[in-house]
């Protein structure tokens, strides 16, 4: 599989990411050669093999359904790079 | 005062020998002198160091005392302190403070550790070298040409550099052990949900995990006793109690096996470094345990799959940093679409936007199959190779490393050089089990690691396994020239 | 060419648990801006989520009532998407392993045939924030309070063919969800939202058209007549030689208008995988069971019980067992007498709730109170007039339907002395009237008696119990004769 600089293009589009154009070939060639190393595994025998998303075998908690957070909006929103009436702004939304 | 470990400080305050203001401003007055050479640290917290030792002082005049009770120590700045600028080592979150402690921080802070600071590290944990960060490489102080490894290369730094005694750590392909190897100090990465993440700024989820530095194991076995915790923020954490690590020390090793796997010794070593794993292996014989040679035959794929899984995780772990709720935002964005592209282009270094890259790759449409799902089989292969291999062994032995430390710049340009640092490293946190890196010998006066795997949660052997061959040799001890 | 419509739903199910689905932030409608959105709801750095267990329970119920296959191990995806009222910028989802499979919903419709709506799966999700729209400086802003309430998507297979079985489908969704308590049914605060998926083909036809997808309609009215204006569309492209181009769709309800919508996520690539922050989720034989066990009564049972217990009409016990709240409030308030209680919930409290657009939960008038009133029906202390009354008195907050007969003075004479005293003096004050009736046909002679209880009311000022009003009347002017 080779990458070529419009397949880092659509990638930079779903990861939201702008890339510089002085560097984008220097990315492109980069992440090729990552993506040489990781193709190593397509040479191993994986046939039945049930693929492992976690370490280790336990199995998830459940939390009781309890309200136990409080109102912090002041000391989060003092954090956050633009706010108004409590809202969290950001460049019109256009559906 | 500095060469003091903290098993050392913490009896040393219990007889009063000296107060806890007296021995954090020591510290901190040597990170005000020296650091400069070594940037270990992003953020020094002299003014509140000091107003905690005061008050640990105080605590200890009235009484009985928690354990760390006035021991400096430092965080790295991957997990959250309230009211602390929690960098991850990125322009992202330069100016992010969170109100909230990581469950690490707040284990440390119940116990009465005093925090010099935040130290350094690889931007988001992804490096092998400290080069990546954000606020400038590391130094690795036996060498201030070459790099301190990484991700935790600020901690590891800063305890060879004896400009603090102790300081947590993470580890998602071995990031506590390599730079432990390359910093001459003790490391240690626990069992996959032994140390809670909460708080802990993720990189690869099912792989990351906080763990001790410090200069010996007995001072990581005191560490690890306040790290290690059942965490109900944290779905990934064990509900397990944690064992007094402390205990297990010196119990003889007589008996014990030894598993050398053979493709650990194979191409690509250094003949010092191997030299000296080798020498380390002989004291063990001496010591009473057995070596037996093993296979991890899975061992190839422990890279590859590796870096499908932690960049696919990554790549939406890191999607949160989006401008809108903390952390940076770009100038004057003209839309949504420029506020993402923008803030997320100036926002991450190359190395995590190339990460990122990676991980959508791996996981679009038409490619999830042959990369992340092959990878995630692969994972398996690679932990069965572990199971089986404790069957007959109780602990595994090997590198840490391939190398000493390299210089700066030397595989800047070359991702995978740096990545294959981690070689023998990954595996085991894709199994989640625990390692742990232990001076044993310099090359060209750099330090060599030697790497202990051990079962899941047997954290313990392997301290007094690590503890041992610290009685028997001192490789530990030695420190960068005029350091000591 | 005649066409047949296809219409699938996919139904997003707002739990009414008390705290969201990853973190213990009340899940409460109405509250101020990001008040209830805490460190992991805002997806601050190195939180992470811990699922709450009555959401599971909840799903399990549904999955119970569908006589869906439950699984006994399920698992949450990541999808990834970039939008502001995602903070994480991934909704955590589930794909490979939803914890409800395969079931079935039956829907009636008006001519009284059955159908049966086969479910492809239900899965548990966590909602968004919302982004609002008002002009801040030429930015919008985003309200994060709604993001991690725990839904359930309940995805249908494209089985219906109008969209009188579309809205039978959703309304039977409605019914079986407040039924079992797990949704309080709240429409128009977006508890229940639909994605209808339509397409047309030729009738006769085997193979499907392509589809549309009309998303978030929160309303049985609107999703009537989007099917409505989508079908029509779509057989207006294809009859002019055009082709339907696979897109997602907006309805406004208030222009009653539908346009395709702006934002073009190119070809969307989720890039789902497994959430690592979070493990295989396993229940066994015996939690399903125990769940199985506490299921409240479903819609279609209620309906058989309203038909036997309370004498209903088919009709009747439809509408009433139909809506869990409404059937609730039915069965409180029928304690007095089940047919007044149902002709006055379908009559005048439904035509004030839809008036005044409120939900029945929060009727002024509460179903006690109509008990109380009905019961002052029965005994006659006020007529059905004086009822009408009674009723918007409560409605308008003054009390218990026995304070405002007191406290107004409405109670209707029953005593049958003073009734006798009143008809003998109007017979006495109306000798012409009198000697009319006595001189006309018997046939004509019950049209008569308007005049004489018209004046009798008037003497007693509206509270002479009618009933006896008539049959004191009837005796005495029968002995005149």
């Amino acid at each position: 599989m080779t990458i070529e600089r419009a397949d880092i293009e659509k990638l930079a589009e779903l990861a939201r990411i702008e890339l510089n154009e002085a560097t984008i070939a220097e990315t492109t060639r980069s992440i090729a050669d990552v993506l040489a190393l990781v193709d190593q595994l397509q040479a191993a025998d994986t046939e039945g093999v049930e693929p492992m998303a976690h370490p280790t075998d336990a199995v998830q908690r459940l939390r009781p359904d309890v309200v136990t957070e409080t109102n912090q909006r002041e000391a989060f929103q003092a954090i956050a790079p633009a706010t108004e009436a409590g809202l969290y702004l950001v460049p019109k939304v256009i559906e | 005062m500095h060469n003091k470990t903290l098993a050392d400080i913490i009896a040393g305050l219990n007889r009063g020998d000296f107060s806890s203001v007296e021995i954090t401003r020591h510290f901190l007055d040597r990170i005000q002198q020296l650091d400069g050479q070594y940037n270990s640290f992003i953020t020094v917290t002299a003014e509140a160091a000091l107003a905690s030792a005061a008050a640990a002082d105080q605590q200890r005049a009235n009484g009985s005392v928690p354990l760390f009770c006035g021991v400096p120590m430092a965080h790295k700045d991957i997990f959250c302190t309230n009211g602390v600028r929690t960098s991850c080592g990125s322009k992202m979150l330069d100016n992010f403070v969170p109100p909230y402690d990581a469950t690490v921080v707040e284990n440390f802070a119940n116990a009465g550790a005093v925090i010099l600071g935040k130290t350094n590290m690889d931007e988001f944990a992804m490096g092998s070298s400290n080069e990546t960060s954000y606020y400038g490489p590391v130094k690795n102080p036996w060498d201030t040409n070459c790099v301190p490894g990484g991700s935790s290369g600020g901690s590891a730094a800063a305890i060879a550099a004896r400009l603090t005694p102790a300081a947590t750590a993470t580890d998602t392909g071995g990031s506590i052990r390599q730079p432990a190897a390359l910093c001459g100090i003790t490391g240690l990465k626990p069992t996959y949900g032994r140390v809670s993440r909460w708080g802990m700024i993720a990189f690869a989820s099912s792989l990351d995990q906080g763990g001790p530095m410090a200069r010996t194991a007995e001072d990581c076995a005191l560490m690890l006793n306040v790290m290690a915790s059942f965490d109900g923020k944290d779905s990934t954490s064990i509900d397990r109690p944690v064992p007094d690590y402390s205990n297990y020390l010196n119990q003889p090793l007589s008996g014990l096996k030894i598993g050398i796997p053979k493709e650990y010794f194979g191409e690509g070593l250094n003949p010092g470094t191997e030299q000296a794993v080798r020498d380390a292996l002989a004291e063990y014989e001496k010591l009473g345990a057995t070596l037996v040679e093993i296979s991890l035959p899975h061992s190839n794929l422990a890279v590859p799959a590796y870096y499908v899984i932690a960049p696919a995780e990554a790549s939406a772990n890191l999607s949160r940093f989006d401008g809108v709720r903390y952390g940076y935002r770009c100038e004057n964005p003209k839309d949504l679409r420029d506020l993402y592209m923008r803030t997320r282009g100036e926002g991450f270094g190359e190395e995590v936007k190339r990460r990122i890259l990676v991980g959508a790759y791996c996981l679009s449409a038409g490619y999830y199959d042959a990369y992340y799902r092959k990878a995630q089989q692969a994972r398996r292969l690679i932990k069965q190779d572990f199971v089986d291999a404790f069957q007959q062994v109780d602990v595994i032995m090997g590198p840490t490393s391939p190398s000493p430390a390299f210089g700066f710049g030397a595989k800047g340009n070359d991702p995978v050089a740096m990545y294959l640092e981690d070689i023998y490293t990954i595996a085991t946190n894709l199994a989640g089990l625990p390692g742990m890196s232990v001076p044993c010998g310099l090359v060209d006066n750099k330090p060599v690691g030697l790497q202990i795997i051990g079962d899941y949660f047997d954290e313990a052997l392997m301290l007094n396994m690590a503890h041992q061959f610290q009685q028997a040799t001192d490789w530990h001890q030695r420190a960068p020239e005029g350091l000591a | 060419m005649q066409w047949e419509t296809v219409i699938g739903l996919e139904v997003h199910v707002q739990l009414a648990t008390k705290s969201k689905i990853f973190s213990g932030a009340s899940t409460a409608f109405g509250a101020e801006p990001n008040t209830q959105a805490c460190a992991i709801d805002l997806a601050m750095p190195g939180t992470l989520p811990v699922p709450n267990e009555q959401a599971f329970r909840d799903a399990i119920m549904f999955g119970l009532a569908i006589d869906a296959d439950i699984a006994r191990t399920s698992m949450f995806e990541r999808k990834n998407y970039f939008y502001p009222d995602l903070p994480k910028a991934y909704q955590t989802t589930q794909l490979e392993k939803p914890i409800v499979g395969r079931g079935h919903v039956e829907i009636e419709l008006a001519d009284g045939s059955k159908k049966s709506i086969r479910i492809h799966h239900a899965h548990l999700e966590e909602d968004a924030g919302k982004s609002l729209h008002e002009d801040f400086h030429g930015m919008s802003g985003i309200d994060l309070n709604r993001a991690g309430t725990p839904l359930i998507e309940i995805v249908s297979e494209p089985d219906m063919r109008s969209s009188e079985e579309a809205v039978a489908f959703a309304r039977k969704l409605h019914s079986i969800v407040t039924s079992l308590g797990i949704c309080d049914g709240n429409m128009s605060q977006g508890s229940m939202r639909f994605d209808v998926n339509i397409s047309v083909r030729p009738v006769g036809s085997d193979t499907f058209g392509t589809r549309t997808e009309t998303k978030n309609l929160n309303s049985f009215k609107f999703m009537e007549d989007a099917i409505a204006l989508e079908v029509e569309r779509q057989i207006e492209v294809i009859e002019d030689g055009g082709k339907i181009i696979q897109e997602t769709r907006l309805y406004n309800g208030d222009t009653k208008k539908a346009r395709a919508m702006r934002s073009k996520e190119e070809a969307n690539d989720y890039r789902y995988f497994p959430c690592p922050d979070l493990l295989p989720i396993v229940f066994n034989d015996d939690y399903i069971e125990q769940i199985r066990e506490t299921l409240p009564e479903l819609p279609d049972a209620r309906r058989d019980r309203f038909l036997s217990q309370y004498g209903l009409s088919h009709y009747d016990a439809n509408i009433l067992s139909g809506d869990a709240n409404v059937a609730r409030y039915f069965e409180t308030a029928a304690g007095g007498d089940a047919k007044l209680a149902a002709n006055w919930i379908m009559g005048e409290l439904s035509a004030r709730l839809n008036a005044e657009d409120i939900a029945i939960q929060e009727c002024p008038v509460s179903a006690e109170q109509l008990a109380g009133m009905i019961a002052r029906l029965v005994d006659g202390t006020i007529s059905s007039k004086m009822a009408k009354e009674v009723f918007d008195a409560m409605w308008n907050g003054e009390g218990s339907a026995d304070d405002i007969i007191e406290a107004r003075g409405l109670k209707q004479v029953s005593d049958s002395g003073a009734i006798e005293a009143l008809v003998d003096e109007v017979i006495a004050n109306s000798p012409q009237q009198v000697d009319n009736y006595r001189s006309a046909d018997e046939a004509k002679r019950p049209k008569m008696l308007g005049y004489f209880v018209g004046q009798i009311m008037k003497a007693s000022k509206g509270q002479a119990n009618p009933q006896q009003v008539n049959e004191v009347l009837l005796r005495k002017l029968n002995d005149l004769l």
